[in-house]
């Protein structure tokens, strides 16, 4: 067995360039602290690399499966001996992948930043929660245990919480920053009892031991029922519920169109191709436990992840910023993922889905933060966030014309693209397995291209604005990430992934399905003929339409009055019948104690405060008078 | 001679030199007078220390000694006495005791 020690530095590489820069960033040159934080993350991209390689291809015999290596642990917190947390690095297929991916994303994200964020005051702030974020996230990824991927799953909620409210003085940043972390940390609260009742269950925390297919976890089904499932299902299902709280699934996916209030480089790397999958990683790392003890829960995943997808398409359609289009998209594509798991078993070629899942994840990581660091392209040329105000920009903007638009015919799945082959894989998982979320997913993929091109052609084409001062394209610090990451999303998919990722680590054939691929292909270009057609020229088609299905329209438009949902659940139901009771009885009865305490001590000192008077002579008085009086009683009476 | 002097001559002396003081040192408002009365109260008590010394112990001098080091730490209380009275009268501008009452409450 290789030895992978060294992978410990890969996230602690990240963790020395936060302290540095977040101590010592204020007295450098902006420039310094950014080539700082990009150079540190740069070291562990090639340390992720080399681990990657000598995982998949040299450290490996052919043929054999791939097994999960414990490369570092140590005790962390010893309670007592049965209850002990440990900190390590786990490597494994996935945790190998997740480590390419966020290596390589975030190192894009942070040479774009040095262009994106220049002349920022805070420009060494901003590098120093980037690497931050990056460190919190990697510690997840390599997480032994489920305790210690709790503790990093908090970490990074905290990174996109300073992120997404990085521009402090804007009170919609601020709004939308404490959005985020509440709505994630209440889904928490269901991950931390899914934890507390699994690792009761099952008596560990050990991810090795949990997902171990013969071990005692997975063996104690059996156990304690609860409403008709098993306490096993239950707790899944509560981690689940964490799960879908960070990747933004219905119903928890308010916060994320509204962090889009943070710096696009942000929602490029935390919102588009690294914490939101975080839900996806976790329950592909629990997956044994998942598909062979609870199917209840996978059935669970299965429908909250086909039902996110479409509800999150049908909003992108009618979004009208750009980063909010994006950001739906994102929801969506994640639901494919969630669902890809969902419909997946376990072992062989019945773990389609599961490959299905991690490589759209790899490739959704490569062109949707393609997609929004264009976007912040065109946000950083125009200086607005809203589609009406852009149009006719592929002249001013080639570079990012050109990858923008292959990120786009990448996610709707045109070959030979990425998008394509892991699309078609999760088609292929849900055709075998449920034909009703097949059919969905057909949908969404035909939604998808439909509001992609939309975007598309409303940037880039469309009517031509006339802009204050001309457009001009990004600096090349922006536009090589650009080219970088365009070049991974037309060439991910040539990944031999069935091979690599796979649910018990052995790979099997794998081959593309053409009556599946064919008819998804089909209805992408269909969509993207529909957007052609309404969006290419400036037409009266879409106000049409959206005249005559009005009703639809604003309620798409209104992202269905989620939040208006939350709103009045929150503000009506509880505000007022919990949490006013709960206020009144603090306000009265609490601090009512407490004040009557303090009003009868300052009444007692009114009281006798005659006393004190600070004339001396009254004290001398009292104090004879007081002697001689004693002295007579000693001397008469006693 | 001194043989011919009963102790309780000594004692009435002290007595009424104890409560000329505490008289004093209740009635007068000049710091300065009250601090005049309080040496009055320590000396009558030396006189006490003194004469039950001679008529009581004749062969011991305990009494003697202790009326030297009730001078010394009267002569070193004198000497902060008036360190603080001259910084009223600096603050106040006054020694008068009445008006030494601004701390209270």
């Amino acid at each position: 067995m290789a030895d992978y020690t060294y992978t410990l530095l890969i996230p602690l590489i990240p963790l020395f360039v936060f302290v540095l820069l977040g101590l010592t960033g204020h007295k450098m040159k902006p420039v310094v602290s950014g080539l700082i934080g990009t150079s540190g993350l740069g070291i562990s991209a090639i340390l992720a690399y080399a681990t990657a390689f000598k995982y998949f291809w040299t450290g490996h015999a052919t043929g054999t499966a791939y097994t999960s290596i414990k490369a570092f642990e140590v005790s962390w917190l010893h309670l007592t001996d049965k209850l002990t947390i440990h900190l390590g690095a786990l490597i494994d297929p996935i945790s190998v992948m997740m480590l390419v991916v966020i290596t390589t994303v975030s190192l894009m994200v942070h040479i774009y930043s040095i262009g994106y964020m220049k002349g920022d005051p805070g420009f060494y702030r901003f590098f120093s929660f980037l690497s931050l974020f990056s460190f919190s996230m990697l510690g997840l990824i390599l997480a032994t245990n489920i305790f210690q991927m709790y503790i990093f799953w908090e970490l990074v909620g905290v990174s996109s919480f300073l992120l997404i409210g990085y521009y402090y003085e804007k009170p919609s940043a601020v709004a939308a920053s404490k959005k985020a972390f509440i709505v994630t940390r209440f889904a928490d609260l269901g991950f931390l009892i899914g934890i507390l009742m699994l690792s009761f269950n099952t008596g560990t925390f050990d991810f090795q031991t949990l997902t171990d297919p013969h071990g005692p976890a997975i063996a104690s089904v059996g156990g304690a029922a609860f409403m008709g499932m098993s306490v096993l299902t239950w707790s899944l299902i509560f981690i689940f519920v964490g799960g879908a709280g960070k990747s933004a699934m219905f119903p928890f996916h308010i916060w994320l169109p509204d962090a889009m209030e943070g710096p696009t480089p942000v929602s490029a790397l935390i919102h588009a191709a690294t914490m939101v999958v975080a839900g996806v990683y976790l329950v592909a790392r629990l997956f044994p436990v998942y598909a062979l003890a609870a199917p209840d829960a996978l059935h669970v995943v299965a429908w909250v992840g086909g039902f996110s997808s479409i509800f999150a398409a049908v909003i992108a359609c009618t979004q009208t910023d750009i980063k909010r289009v994006l950001a739906f998209s994102t929801m969506s594509q994640i639901g494919y993922m969630m669902l890809a798991l969902g419909v997946s078993g376990f072992g062989g070629e019945d773990g389609l889905g599961f490959m299905a899942s991690n490589f759209h994840l790899f490739t959704h990581a490569m062109f949707k933060a393609l997609l929004f660091l264009g976007a912040g392209a065109v946000i950083h040329a125009v200086h607005s966030n809203e589609i009406t105000d852009m149009g006719g920009l592929r002249k001013h903007l080639p570079i990012t014309h050109i990858t923008f638009l292959i990120a786009c015919l990448t996610i709707a799945g045109i070959p030979p693209f990425s998008g394509f082959f892991s699309k078609d894989e999760i088609l292929a998982a849900a055709f075998h397995s449920n034909k009703f979320l097949f059919a969905i997913e057909y949908i969404v993929a035909g939604l998808t291209a439909f509001y992609m091109f939309r975007l598309y052609y409303g940037i880039f084409w469309g009517k031509n604005t006339h802009y204050h001062h001309t457009p001009h394209e990004a600096p090349k610090v922006m536009t090589i990430p650009l080219m970088i990451l365009a070049f991974g999303s037309i060439f991910a998919g040539f990944l031999p992934f069935h091979n690599l990722v796979t649910s018990d680590g052995k790979g099997f054939e794998s081959h593309i399905d053409w009556m599946i691929a064919i008819p998804s292909v089909l209805i992408g270009v269909i969509g993207i003929i529909i957007a052609t057609i309404m969006y290419k020229k400036p037409t009266a088609i879409p106000d049409k339409l959206a005249g005559t299905f009005k009703n639809l329209y604003k309620w798409a438009h209104r992202k269905f009055y989620m939040d208006e949902v939350y709103l009045y659940v929150t503000r009506k139901i509880i505000f007022r019948y919990i949490s006013a009771p709960i206020a009144w009885f603090d306000r009265h009865i609490v601090d009512g104690t407490m004040n009557g305490i303090a009003g009868m001590t300052v009444w007692a000192a009114y009281a006798i405060r005659g006393l004190q008077s600070g004339k001396l002579q009254q004290y001398a008085f009292v104090f004879v008078g007081g002697t001689v009086v004693l002295v007579l009683i000693f001397v008469y009476l006693v | 001679m001194i043989q011919n002097i009963p102790l309780s001559y000594y004692l009435v002396i002290s007595t009424l030199m104890f409560f000329i003081g505490i008289y004093g040192f209740l009635t007068r408002r000049n710091l300065i007078t009250m601090l005049m009365s309080v040496e009055l109260i320590l000396n009558s008590v030396n006189i006490n220390f003194v004469a039950f010394n001679r008529y009581l112990y004749p062969q011991q001098l305990q009494g003697h000694f202790f009326m030297l080091i009730v001078i010394a730490v009267a002569a070193a209380e004198a000497a902060v006495a008036i360190a603080i009275i001259i910084n009223i009268y600096r603050n106040f501008k006054s020694i008068d005791v009445e008006n030494v009452d601004e701390m209270k409450y």
